[in-house]
């Protein structure tokens, strides 16, 4: 009991000190890497939206439709209706993926395995030739810049990133919780089962898929803020794997591996680009290779052989 | 009518190069239950090495018809030497995983070769132009189309009825039918399950490396080229029904078609409509056109 509580505070602490971390680092670290991590943050938004539906045993590999939706609606906003109050764009990238989720969700709910992962890869992909062809409209391959120049932005960005990401998060961990969480959990291993216990899996899915796609939006508006720039290959078939290879990375067992895996990815991303320009995918494809062989629970399943290590030694030395 | 007739004809050019693609990933899946994103990187290994052979190792300097079995060669090249190592050092130690690992793996197999591929060849285009300069121009009803398409047409029928053939009238066909229906009981029954699934993918990897080294000839090949063949070769072998030759050959008819009648009457639309017609097809017919009907688990 005591060792128990003894890992418990140990989790808390390493909390605190990461989140103080975290909010003071702008004072310490150079400017890309604040900018890194609020990427790291709002793309770890949308992996959490996966990785709720990898919990069920979907794979979406369309995310990238509500991470571009909720990003060009930000820039549409901004662009034709001049809407330039950020709170106001970023509850409108969400509705845009929600929205966007409710309806194709209507349709995705029937489908499971490689047959959901593929038709909602279509989804994106229509989402992608439009944005892509209809350039009168969206920009076209130039897709649309986002002006919103003022002094001291990319640091106002962080602190909004952050504390969205700590609300996210928190959300997050009571959805993985609730009911509707526990019974995602059981789509992946007995859907049928979860019918005779009087649960409409289609209503799961939906509500899931909807929440995902909410979060796939507001992390689509964040990241399109941040960068001040849209483009349709927000919604191209390898952004929306790179969201799956991230949750991988990450875990699927912890709310914060996401977010985790996330950061991580942005920065190996940018070392990669740094060091090898010309085999940067190679070494991204190297790294996936190794989680997959060697880590299949993700980086996060690290923590968890530490707390194991660390209650091993707890037992070992009392005696 | 003169539109019809070239929409007719493009389509059905386009879809018989589609076809070697896509028959090699759904017969892929169907044996190995495994959706092979790496194959759009085998596509376009089968280009550069068709290319590549073509143009630099022999220099040019070569009679225009042993372009075709250059192309050939430089195909199973690739088959034999690129699909065993993906298969026996990758794939087979994933087959028991859940679906999103070997779509992973596969997703990384191939960032990892389209970055060799531009390592080995550079990022210039290459080209090989002799095979579609010798089949010249075919005129027909008044309307003179490049000779190269029927060939491939040619060439996806001989390899449509060549799989079939395998398939059904083989001792090796025999037994991949019997992996395809229980995995467990043939290897039960005695067949070696594992040979069984290298085979397989030899023979899609050969099938897509052919796809890439014919059709080389009619574009430049340049890096990239992977990429945009898969999404398309997805949405063929969605609309056929994944682990179905036959849904392929329908899949690659419509969706040649469409793109050609795209291309022609509103090119904006190119790929738009190739995915909404999956959508339309996966909407009305979930598994698409032939898709098997899969045992729920209580």
């Amino acid at each position: 009991m005591k060792r128990l509580e003894k890992v418990k505070v140990g989790y808390r602490v390493a909390i605190v000190v990461g989140l103080l971390l975290l909010v003071t680092a702008p004072l310490f670290v150079s400017n890309w890497i604040v900018f890194v991590v609020t990427l790291g943050c709002a793309k770890g938004m949308v992996v959490l939206g996966v990785v709720l539906l990898l919990r069920g045993g979907l794979i979406s590999l369309g995310h990238g439709l509500y991470y571009a939706a909720g990003a060009y609606a930000a820039a549409f906003a901004l662009n034709r209706w001049n809407i330039r109050e950020i709170y106001l764009l970023i509850p409108l990238s969400l509705l845009a993926g929600g929205g966007m989720a409710a309806l194709t969700g209507l349709l995705l709910r029937r489908y499971r395995g490689i047959f959901f992962a593929m038709l909602s890869l279509a989804f994106s992909m229509i989402l992608y030739t439009v944005l892509f062809k209809f350039y009168d409209v969206t920009g076209g391959t130039d897709g649309m810049r986002i002006h919103l120049a003022k002094e001291g932005v990319p640091l106002f960005f962080y602190y909004l990133t952050l504390v969205l990401t700590m609300g996210v998060i928190y959300l997050g961990r009571r959805i993985i919780a609730s009911p509707l969480g526990y019974m995602m959990q059981a789509v992946r291993y007995n859907e049928i089962r979860v019918e005779y216990m009087g649960a409409s899996v289609g209503m799961v899915i939906y509500f899931t898929y909807v929440i995902s796609g909410m979060l796939g939006g507001l992390g689509g508006g964040l990241v399109a803020l941040n960068v001040g720039h849209v483009a349709p290959e927000l919604a191209y078939w390898t952004a929306c794997a790179d969201f799956v290879f991230v949750a991988i990375l990450g875990g699927a067992n912890h709310v914060l591996a996401p977010f985790l895996g996330s950061i991580v990815f942005e920065f190996v991303k940018n070392y990669a680009f740094k060091f090898s320009p010309n085999t940067w995918q190679m070494t991204l494809g190297g790294i996936l290779l190794l989680i997959i062989f060697f880590l299949p629970q993700g980086l996060w399943s690290l923590t968890e052989t530490i707390e194991r290590k660390v209650i091993q030694w707890q037992l070992s030395s009392k005696q | 009518m003169e539109t019809a007739a070239i929409i007719l004809f493009d389509g059905i050019g386009f879809a018989s190069w589609l076809f070697l693609i896509s028959a090699g990933i759904t017969f892929i899946f169907g044996v190995l239950r495994i959706l092979n994103i790496a194959h759009g990187s085998i596509f376009a290994l089968g280009a550069y090495m068709g290319a590549w052979i073509g143009g630099r190792f022999l220099g040019g300097q070569y009679p225009t018809w042993l372009s075709f079995p250059i192309l050939i060669a430089s195909a199973a090249i690739v088959a034999f030497t690129i699909g065993p190592f993906i298969e026996r050092v990758f794939l087979k130690r994933i087959y028991q995983e859940e679906e999103v690992i070997p779509l992973l793996t596969t997703f990384a197999l191939f960032l990892m070769l389209e970055d060799a591929i531009k390592l080995t060849w550079g990022i210039e285009p290459r080209f090989i132009d002799k095979p579609f300069q010798m089949m010249g121009q075919v005129r027909l009803g008044g309307i003179s189309f490049a000779g190269y398409p029927f060939l491939l047409t040619g060439i996806a029928v001989l390899c449509a009825a060549f799989l079939w053939l395998i398939v059904n009238k083989t001792w090796f066909g025999r037994q991949v039918r019997s992996v395809i229906g229980d995995r467990e009981i043939s290897s039960a029954m005695g067949i070696n399950v594992a040979r069984i699934d290298t085979f397989a993918f030899i023979l899609g990897s050969f099938l897509a490396a052919l796809g890439g080294a014919f059709i080389a000839p009619m574009i430049s090949v340049e890096p990239g080229i992977g990429i945009e063949v898969i999404v398309l070769a997805f949405a063929v072998v969605g609309i056929g029904g994944l682990g179905s030759v036959g849904g392929a050959a329908l899949g690659c008819v419509l969706v040649g078609t469409a793109r050609a009648a795209a291309v022609h009457l509103y090119p904006e639309l190119e790929l738009f409509v190739i995915y909404a017609l999956m959508m339309f097809v996966l909407i009305l017919r979930p598994k698409g056109f032939f898709g098997g009907i899969e045992v729920r688990r209580i």
